[in-house]
């Protein structure tokens, strides 16, 4: 019983990656018609932009403490980052140890802008082509968009660690009253899955109860009628793939804690969100959230080692197992449309 | 001539004589110049041109015709280098069992992954096919390590059975060397040095049984295309609607493709082995099926000569563009100012060396924005723009009337 | 009996009733039309018809066989073809090849495999693309890109590809639909031309009235799923359940 909490604690925060990325992966299909292989990278990016906070947080002045000396007895060079002489001490470290959400702040407006500069600049002129063409140029673009991050950041993997107050674990067996020690969960998985729910919250209500949310639901169900009502659904539609940029991006600055960002994690992710996307069935919003969280919990079960033991190498293969026995028992995936993709 | 037309033969005749004299025209630049090392007349390298242009032509046989893109192909490659490394382990170091046994492999894992793949189109299809090749490199890492020699690879050892070691000559090194893949006891890494003038030209045994493979290849691809056949996959990608409702089973259709496709791949994976022994599970993953769709989309999809073009194009920038340093490049601008030589240096420097993924990406991109034809495409416009009459040696989809 | 019989056809979507009781059938050699308002189920028949949905009840019997659950290419080849309401062409192609597909399905049946010889060199198709392409007029646009023609010249290629098998029963669904009037014109002369001289069984689908009487000797008219009157033109022209069925909504 233990183990099974265990597993699907395990499994939700990567299920919440996975449908953070494949419910913006949804929205830009659902909107644009587009078929984004750059989302992985827009994941990436927002992974970045905590990297970069964090770096510009970092900055600092060099004194020399003349009361300390280093080994060789020369006096001992102190680096003070500049949040020190502004905020105080005390202020400037907390700064420095929560750059990882305050990076949320920062990455929103970056995020949007690359989304709809990718969109203006790019998408816009590939909506009348074949979905393969789609598929070639986001994949080309996503290529790029990781090499430039491997020539500014480098080819290995950059830590960013969550807040001092988030690095322990919760013991659920202690706090539920089974055994102390058999339910361990750290903290920041807690964080990323309750900020994923938010996230993914937010979303949702915003396409249910806002006006703007209304029109591109109805953009998603018919984009002709709705353009013919005077409603200038491109501009919307601009905006909501910078908001699915944005949803990639957060996904990726909250997930830097729990694997250090490298250049490729983008390329990574995205085969699996891919996945994620056509099980849930493409278009469909809940859907996606739905195989997001399926595929991840399923992954955590299958390697259990009880499990690999009685089928090893279950863990490497079990999502795309899942996949190819749902596409191929229910084609439109768990929750998806009729007609969508289907040529 | 084979029972081409004369524009499809002229074709082949000029690939033929291009593969032919390749360790020359590869190495145009002197050996002590100072621009030999862009020569790519090397017995590696072009071993590479011919292997990967038999990936992309048998990639394009399938992507090109029916428009059914397939993120999955580096499964074939991968499972027909290891069927190769086990016939080269247990039967014979005999190259040709080898390179039968990858392309049968490979068709026959193509026939059951396409089995279950093409009961779905478009997306879902690369989908499907994706999960399929990461499932094979996941337990090719893994589970299969009796097979595949898990994350260390296969290699070739001096203990491995070999049945028939003399089976067709055999190999050649039997004196407590390792044997090397050898052809009736030729054996494939070996080669024949011809300086002429400052020029050095490598005739490599390797090279020439690729090459004859590619030819081989391109021949059948050649036929596939003008076949009616050919024109049946080209009405799948056309319009499928229509193909079942003119009495046309598609399904058959598609799957003799992959599975030929597969085989193509099968056959490259097989060569890659025989070419050099040893063979790792990255040769699986979804990347290797990417750099493919790179391939014969760079060099122009759906067309014949397109693919080996591209091919070409990408494994000369792996390995030589990248090779390209700082230093050289300072080299290079030495004659402008300081500080204007240092810029343009900066500039270039991100694009070149360990940084051709980008400038690959980027070319990609271009060519997919502005020139969908790819490289033939733009030989076209090129051609056409310089009033040339002849154009067209590269061959469109069209049959001639 | 008709060649094709329709019996007790039923179908829902949900709370539907899409198809209620639909009972047809159509003689050899004859054009039978099918009209109604919009939403009467008339593109659902079609659907029907070609085995596509599958009814709740009744049967859908051709020629003395049922076509229920069987695949496009498998009805195809049971002698019925079909034109589409934008025609369906094989776009990427030229009008030639266009021509060939079918001539190949016709003489090799749904699949042949014959990957090594070439298309220019299978003369009995050539010969028997050429012959239609004759018949229909367009032998002069042989090398063109089919997605090149106006509408009407992709009707008429995709009438000849149904033309090339020789089927027994053609349906078409409002072949006419955005067409110019010369367009349409130039297709009801090619449907009367190809009824007469080659005795093929037509059923069409239409909402242009001037198509319906120019061409059908027998009209089934829809309402909610359910035929109301089946006729001919004279006396279909005028008859008050008719009038009530469209309310105005095509005049008559």
């Amino acid at each position: 019983m233990d183990q099974i909490i265990l597993q699907i604690l395990n499994g939700l925060d990567k299920g919440s990656a996975y449908a953070l990325i494949a419910l913006g992966l949804t929205l830009i299909f659902g909107t644009l018609g587009v078929v984004n292989f750059a989302h992985g990278a827009l994941f990436m990016l927002g992974a970045f932009c905590t990297v970069t906070l964090s770096r510009l947080l970092g900055i600092s002045r060099t004194v020399i403490d003349e009361t300390r000396t280093d080994f060789l007895g020369n006096p001992l060079k102190v680096e003070i980052p500049y949040l020190y002489d502004w905020f105080g001490e005390a202020t400037g470290a907390a700064i420095i140890d929560w750059a990882v959400p305050l990076s949320i702040i920062f990455a929103i407006p970056i995020m949007i802008s690359i989304g709809v500069i990718m969109e203006r600049g790019l998408i816009k002129h590939f909506y009348n082509r074949p979905h393969a063409d789609q598929i070639l140029v986001t994949f080309g673009l996503a290529i790029v968009l990781q090499e430039i991050i491997k020539y500014y950041f480098g080819a290995n993997q950059i830590p960013a660690p969550a807040p001092e107050a988030f690095t322990g674990s919760f013991d659920f067996g202690a706090a539920f009253g089974a055994k102390a020690g058999a339910i361990i969960y750290p903290y920041w998985r807690i964080v990323y899955f309750c900020f994923a729910m938010i996230l993914i919250g937010a979303v949702f209500a915003f396409l249910r109860f806002t006006t703007f949310g209304m029109v591109v639901r109805a953009g998603m169900a018919d984009r002709e009628t709705v353009g013919l009502l005077g409603i200038n659904i491109d501009r919307r539609f601009t905006i909501m793939f910078g908001i699915a940029a944005a949803v990639a991006g957060l996904a990726g600055v909250m997930y830097t804690p729990i694997n250090s960002p490298n250049y490729h994690m983008g390329m990574d992710f995205l085969v699996i969100s891919f996945v994620v996307v056509v099980v849930g069935g493409m278009g469909s919003l809940p859907g996606a959230v739905l195989a997001g969280f399926v595929l991840g919990i399923l992954e955590s079960f299958a390697s259990m080692r009880e499990v690999i033991e009685f089928l090893p190498g279950i863990n490497q293969v079990v999502i795309y197992l899942a996949a190819i026995i749902i596409l191929l028992t229910r084609p439109r995936g768990l929750m998806g449309r009729k007609g969508v993709m289907e040529d | 001539m084979f029972g081409l037309d004369k524009k499809d033969a002229r074709l082949l005749l000029i690939v033929a004589v291009m593969v032919a004299l390749a360790p020359i025209i590869l190495n145009p630049f002197p050996e002590d110049s100072a621009m030999a090392q862009f020569n790519a007349g090397y017995p590696d390298l072009m071993q590479r041109f011919v292997i990967f242009g038999i990936f992309a032509i048998g990639f394009n046989i399938l992507f090109g015709l029916t428009g059914y893109l397939s993120f999955g192909h580096a499964a074939f490659l991968g499972a027909g280098s290891y069927a190769g490394m086990w016939m080269m382990k247990l039967l014979s170091i005999n190259v040709i069992p080898a390179i039968i046994l990858s392309t049968v492999v490979a068709g026959v894992i193509a026939l059951a992954i396409g089995w279950i793949s093409l009961r779905r189109s478009g997306i879902y299809f690369s989908i499907l096919t994706l999960a399929f090749a990461q499932m094979a490199f996941a337990l090719a890492a893994s589970v299969l390590t009796p097979i595949t020699g898990g994350e260390t690879g296969l290699q070739t050892n001096l203990n491995d059975p070999r049945i028939f070691p003399e089976f067709l000559g055999g190999g050649s090194s039997v004196d407590g060397n390792i044997p090397k893949p050898s052809l009736f006891g030729i054996e494939m890494s070996s080669s024949f040095k011809v300086p002429v003038g400052g020029w050095e030209w490598t005739f490599n045994w390797g090279y020439y049984l690729c090459g004859v493979m590619m030819l081989v290849a391109f021949y059948i691809a050649i036929r596939i295309f003008r076949s009616p056949f050919g024109l049946m996959l080209k009405a799948v990608k056309s319009n499928q609607h229509r193909m079942s409702y003119t009495g046309l089973n598609t399904r058959p259709y598609m799957l003799t493709c992959f599975v030929i496709s597969g085989m193509y791949a099968g056959l490259a994976g097989g060569l890659m082995a025989a070419m050099d022994p040893q063979v790792g599970a990255e040769r699986m993953q979804w990347t290797a099926s990417g750099e493919v769709v790179l391939m014969t989309i760079l060099g122009g999809i759906g067309t014949l000569i397109g693919p080996v073009l591209g091919a070409g194009l990408i494994k000369y920038f792996e390995n030589i563009f990248s090779k390209i340093n700082s230093s050289l490049l300072h080299e290079w601008f030495a004659f402008l100012p300081d500080g204007l030589e240092n810029f343009i240096v900066a500039i270039i420097y991100p694009f070149i060396g360990k940084g051709w993924h980008l400038t690959l990406g980027l070319m990609f991109m271009a060519v997919i924005i502005f020139l969908p034809g790819g490289l033939v495409e733009l030989g076209k416009r090129l051609s056409k723009r310089f009033g040339k009459k002849n154009q067209d040696a590269a061959g469109d989809t069209k049959p001639a009337e | 009996m008709g060649i094709l019989e329709v019996k007790g056809v039923n179908k829902r979507f949900g709370g539907l009733q899409a198809l209620g009781d639909v009972n047809l059938s159509i003689p050899e050699n004859t054009v039978h039309a099918i009209i109604g308002p919009n939403g009467a189920g008339k593109s659902t028949l079609l659907n029907v018809l070609v085995g596509k949905l599958i009814p709740d009840t009744g049967s859908v019997m051709f020629d003395g066989q049922s076509v229920l659950g069987r695949k496009p290419h498998e009805i195809n080849q049971m002698g019925i073809s079909r034109v589409f309401q934008t025609p369906e062409i094989f776009a990427d192609l030229t009008v030639m090849e266009n021509v060939m597909i079918p001539c190949f399905a016709k003489r090799d049946g749904a699949f042949e495999l014959n990957a090594i010889g070439s298309v220019s060199s299978q003369k009995d198709i050539r010969l028997m693309a050429e012959t239609i392409l004759d018949d229909v007029n367009m032998l002069d646009k042989r090398n063109m890109h089919a997605a090149s023609m106006s509408r009407g010249d992709k009707r008429r290629l995709e009438m000849a590809m149904c033309l090339v098998q020789e089927p027994r029963l053609l349906l078409l669904d409002e072949p006419t639909a955005g067409m110019a009037r010369a367009d349409t014109n130039n297709t009801i002369d090619l449907l009367k031309e190809i009824n007469e001289k080659r005795n093929i069984t037509m059923a069409i689908i239409e909402h242009d009235m001037h198509v319906v009487f120019s061409l059908a000797e027998r009209i089934t008219v829809l309402a909610q799923g359910t035929p109301l009157v089946e006729e001919t033109p004279e006396n279909i022209k005028g008859h008050p359940k008719v009038r009530e069925a469209y309310l105005g909504e095509a005049q008559i």
